[in-house]
């Protein structure tokens, strides 16, 4: 599955898109990205699947696409 | 006939299906609030002048300074040193006369919310930093006004329309729904520490002028419960959708008492503020005593600092090299005065009994004040 990120996350994964493995859920997800780029587990961001912006652990289908989204300061 | 030149001026937007001159005197009574006149602000300041938002208030405590030519093209060389809201307004008012314009050139306090939002239709939020951007969210939900906003960072944009009045009588998601707590102004490098592409606040900040248009005249489709995310390295644009966060309500303040108490500044201020010394006081503590200036930048940062005597040590290094800084004060310098917080507080907790300071706005504000000096 696809999972895009934002602003200076793209600094961390040095790519503003990745493919990952297909698992479970949101959480493990996260995990394996937090194991593979430890910078992103003290990130500030929210986390969207297809679209819609989760506060809590979310099942994932086939062809989901998840969105890492930090805020920016900038004006 | 006072009418004609007013037609003429915004004919092409009157002739627009939809728009007609109904729309055109929606936005000559309206009131817009645009809190930051910088990389956003002046594009937003622009484009509403231009449509003929019939009065505007321009918030900023700024003067313009030179790297800030690179994407607030309001401003010129000229006005280097003075106040943005006085170059703005006078501008603005060179583009269009017809329209009036109110100035606050003071930084936003929660106070002011409460004393000048009530006055305004909407809100925009162009500031540069998360203490004013969770302070005027919060003070949009409590007042229940409309807000616009906007924030870059790198390649990257964000916008919305946030807390609107929707047809069922309920306000739409505000910024908290998005990113519930305020995180610390350090956890998020700004665009002076991590840089902006100069055009990219002008694509954001005329899209949030788009949905402040749209807002007032009632036409297309309002983005609510959304956040649009561009991505200028590949022209991408991202709709994102919101919905209402209960832990995000609990933390805007429940009365607007409440609200005047918060201390949106504390919660983000960066850990070893304390530290910070500014450039009048830095010449001041020079005379006065022993002083050793550190670098802290990397050995390839310019410009290199002539004015007064040096060493360089990167950051990464300084761990090793602290015992052998004897003198009586120490002053660590590096390119915005983020760096040189964090050298300051190594510092302070290794030497306790050490004076140490850290030069705020580093070696930036340092270059602007002297070419300040040397244009007086």
């Amino acid at each position: 599955m696809e999972v895009l990120f934002f602003g200076q996350l793209t600094d961390i994964t040095q790519s503003p898109k990745l493919t990952v493995a297909a698992a479970a859920d949101t959480d493990s997800i996260l995990q394996q990205l937090h194991a593979q780029f430890p910078a992103l587990a003290s990130a500030t961001y929210v986390v969207a699947v297809n679209g819609q912006v989760i506060q809590h652990n979310t099942p994932l289908e086939a062809n989901t696409t998840m969105a890492l989204l930090p805020p920016f300061s900038g004006g | 006939m006072e009418l004609l030149p007013t037609y003429d001026r915004y004919h092409r937007q009157i002739i627009l299906k939809g728009f007609g001159e109904a729309a055109q005197q929606k936005l000559l009574h309206s009131k817009v609030l645009v809190i930051g006149a910088g990389g956003l602000g002046c594009p937003v300041l622009q484009y509403l002048a231009a449509a003929g938002v019939g009065h505007i208030g321009i918030a900023d405590d700024d003067t313009v300074s030179l790297s800030n030519l690179q994407r607030q093209p309001l401003y010129s060389m000229q006005h280097i040193g003075q106040l943005k809201v006085e170059v703005a307004r006078q501008k603005l008012l060179e583009l269009n006369p017809d329209i009036s314009i109110e100035i606050f050139p003071f930084r936003w306090q929660p106070q002011h919310c409460v004393e000048y939002f009530p006055a305004y239709d909407l809100v925009v939020d162009g500031s540069d930093n998360f203490a004013t951007r969770y302070m005027i969210n919060d003070a949009c939900v409590l007042l229940g006004k409309p807000l616009v906003f906007g924030a870059v960072g790198q390649f990257d944009g964000q916008l919305g329309l946030l807390n609107a009045l929707q047809t069922d009588g309920s306000f739409s998601c505000n910024y908290r729904d998005l990113f519930a707590e305020q995180p610390a102004e350090n956890a998020v490098a700004n665009c002076a520490q991590a840089g902006v592409l100069g055009v990219l606040p002008a694509v954001i900040g005329s899209m949030m002028a788009t949905e402040v248009i749209k807002w007032i005249t009632g036409i297309g489709i309002l983005p609510m419960n959304k956040v649009i995310v561009y991505q200028a390295l590949s022209q991408e644009i991202f709709s994102i959708s919101l919905q209402k966060n209960t832990t995000a309500a609990a933390l805007i303040p429940a009365s607007i008492e409440n609200f005047l108490a918060m201390e949106y500044a504390w919660a983000c201020e960066e850990p070893g503020a304390k530290f910070a010394i500014s450039i009048p006081a830095f010449y001041e503590l020079l005379d006065s005593m022993e002083v050793a200036v550190i670098d802290v930048r990397n050995y390839d940062e310019t410009p290199v600092i002539d004015g007064f005597a040096d060493r360089r040590i990167p950051l990464s290094l300084l761990e090793n090299h602290l015992a052998e800084l004897d003198a009586e004060a120490l002053v660590f310098v590096c390119q915005t005065g983020v760096r040189s917080l964090a050298a300051a507080s190594l510092a302070s907790k290794m030497n306790p009994g050490k004076s140490v300071y850290s030069l705020q706005g580093g070696m930036e504000a340092y270059c602007a004040q002297r070419n300040l000096n040397h244009h007086e």
